[in-house]
């Protein structure tokens, strides 16, 4: 199977963007190395903009770029691409509708070893009460490029997460398009929607609970805002359970918004499979990811496990 | 005296009536920072800055931010006066649906980019400079900054990155008046050596009296002159200026005229003016 960096893929392709396009403009807050933005930096060195380690700068500014015309993707890393630039994000981007794409890396738990201060497990909470802001949660590198390439192309701001680790390709991937999720495996027993790194342990979780004669339907909700109402009420109309499953608080992210259109619209048992209200802490990736039950085998069993509980 | 000058002093005068009057009928809003900041905001729109009013967003205009965004009663009053919208809009300001809004906003024609959160601003201006850099072209931004609102941490990193970039395009103007919301900037948070700081972090500083036009206007000639380095004026200002009881007292930074001291205020501007102009005859 194939598995990439979604930053590369990002890095590579802000250089297809900026050879389009002389709008595009790259800042970065010096991590343009992990982030991948120099790649742009060393192709358009006229165009890119290293901030130093002053964030709240570099927002800011780019609302300034914006407002003259250009396209602007500022990156670092998600603990500090939201957290520390709330106010910046909120008052001088995203009120003023300006077409700045935050493209931030080293999301959540899987950032490993560093620990739980780079660990952004809250990013989507803090920014998902920001109106006119859409929110992206790629499940792979291509995913990554499909979102950065309708971010250049949608005018507004954005918001789009990547990890720190390689990321495993999704072969069943459908057309991606802003605020459209879709089923990606078809099953019987339950519902799960995932985003992220979250979509392959589903779909390998899918593989484990197939063995054990139970399946799920699995969804792919890449958007987060706007969250597609329309899947979500239809998936729970077709199932009477639904599990939700992302690499970030269980307060305010994926789940949150899963349950707000359900509760109004089409109330269903529903179960998660999230940080439950803790900071992280270091770890290898996949010992965190074993550890706060967010891997395949976790998420199998809890779905046994609900599956079982109201029926 | 010069002509251009007593355009601009009876232009100013006009402005801080009109923000006397918007604020009263308003209710509330910042007059004190607003009347203090009245003749730097009329030298750039009347006199310094290149710009249409008919066309808003002309490419090639000159930028103004104004980063301390309470301060927009003297901006709309001044953008009214340009011809960027009707008078009339000036009573529905604070006003629900109203196109002025409590703090600036994007759909009032003349505003750049929305404000109101103190300590943004240098760095929206210097994004905006970046972008003139970028594209080559040859017009400048101007960003009116608070003397309290420079205690945001985020002005000292839009400071050393204009002068890293060396944003020659970019002019700060910092309206010293020596007051905040608690008192004044030596008790709350003292701010000196204020030159030094801004030398220090790579700027071309530049001292007036932020109420003298004529030192005004060379303060923006020298700005303009300057190459390879951003430059800050520090405006040496008095808050409330113009209104005897407004000048230095706390209480108006953010309290509204009542219709009494309304009509009192506006007596008084009226005395400046007829001042002003005996001394014209002369
Ligand atoms: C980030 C932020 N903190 C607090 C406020 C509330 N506030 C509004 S005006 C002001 C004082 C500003 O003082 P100064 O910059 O000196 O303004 P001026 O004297 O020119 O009115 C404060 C604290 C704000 N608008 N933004
Ligand atoms: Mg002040």
């Amino acid at each position: 199977m194939e598995s990439l960096y979604a930053r590369d893929i990002y890095g590579k392709t802000l250089i297809e963007l900026g050879k389009k396009d002389l709008r595009v403009v790259v800042l970065d807050a010096d991590l343009s190395g992990s982030t991948r933005t120099a790649l742009f930096g060393r192709e358009y060195p006229d165009r890119f903009f290293n901030f130093g380690v002053a964030e709240q700068n570099m927002m800011a500014a780019a609302a300034g770029l914006a407002s003259c015309g250009k396209i602007v993707f500022a990156s670092t890393f998600a603990m500090f691409a939201t957290a520390r630039v709330m106010d910046q994000v909120r008052n001088s981007i995203c009120y003023n509708n300006f077409n700045v794409k935050i493209v931030a890396s080293h999301a959540g738990i899987t950032v490993g070893e560093d620990g739980s201060s780079h660990q952004a497990l809250e990013d989507i909470n803090l920014l998902r009460a920001i109106p006119q802001l859409r929110i992206i949660v790629p499940c792979d590198a291509w995913e990554t490029r499909d979102a950065i390439f309708a971010a250049y192309e949608t005018e507004g701001p954005f918001y789009i997460r990547m990890g720190r680790a390689k990321i495993p390709t999704i072969e069943q991937k459908k057309k991606f398009k802003v605020g459209k999720g879709y089923v990606i495996e078809e099953g019987e027993d339950l519902a799960i929607i995932a985003c992220g790194i979250m979509m392959n342990e589903s779909l390998e979780a899918n593989k484990l609970l197939k063995k054990e004669g139970v399946s799920a339907t699995v969804v792919n909700m890449h958007t987060i805002k706007p969250i597609d109402e329309d899947l979500i009420v239809d998936i729970a109309k077709k199932h009477k359970k639904i599990m939700v499953c992302e690499e970030h608080q269980v307060i305010g992210g994926l789940y949150s918004a899963v349950c707000e259109v359900l509760a109004r619209k089409c109330p269903t048992l529903i179960e998660r499979v999230g940080i439950e209200d803790s900071f992280g802490q270091s770890g290898s990736p996949k010992e965190l990811m074993d550890f706060y039950g967010l891997s395949s085998s976790g998420i199998a069993k809890k779905a046994q496990k609900f599956i079982r509980q109201h029926s | 005296m010069d002509r251009k000058i007593k355009f601009l002093k009876k232009k100013a005068t006009e402005i801080r009536r009109l923000i006397v009057q918007m604020l009263a009928k308003a209710g509330s809003g910042h007059p004190g920072g607003s009347l203090s900041s009245t003749d730097i905001i009329t030298c750039l729109f009347f006199a310094v800055m290149r710009h249409t009013p008919s066309d808003p967003q002309w490419s090639d205009r000159d930028r103004f931010h104004l980063s301390k965004g309470h301060c927009c009663p003297a901006l709309y009053a001044a953008l009214s006066l340009c011809g960027y919208f009707p008078k009339k809009e000036l009573w529905n300001l604070r006003q629900l649906g109203a196109m002025l809004q409590g703090h600036p906003d994007r759909r009032t024609p003349g505003v750049e980019v929305a404000s109101g959160s103190l300590g943004q601003g240098l760095s929206v201006a210097l994004g905006m400079a970046l972008a003139g850099k970028v594209d080559k072209k040859d017009w400048r931004i101007y960003c009116l900054m608070g003397d309290g609102e420079i205690q945001e941490g985020n002005i000292w990193e839009a400071a050393m990155a204009a002068a890293h970039f060396k944003l020659d395009n970019l002019c700060g103007v910092v309206d010293y008046n020596h007051f905040q919301i608690d008192g004044r900037t030596e008790e709350i948070m003292n701010l000196e050596p204020l030159v030094n700081k801004w030398e220090s972090f790579g700027w071309h500083v530049v001292q007036c009296d932020g109420h003298n036009i004529e030192e005004l206007l060379e303060a923006f000639d020298e700005a303009k002159a300057i190459k390879f380095k951003p430059t800050v004026i520090i405006a040496h200002t008095v808050k409330g200026k113009g209104v005897s009881f407004m000048e230095h007292v706390v209480d108006f930074h953010g309290r509204a005229p009542t219709a009494q001291e309304k009509d009192i205020a506006l007596k008084e501007l009226d005395e400046i003016e007829k001042i002003e102009e005996t001394k014209g005859k002369k």
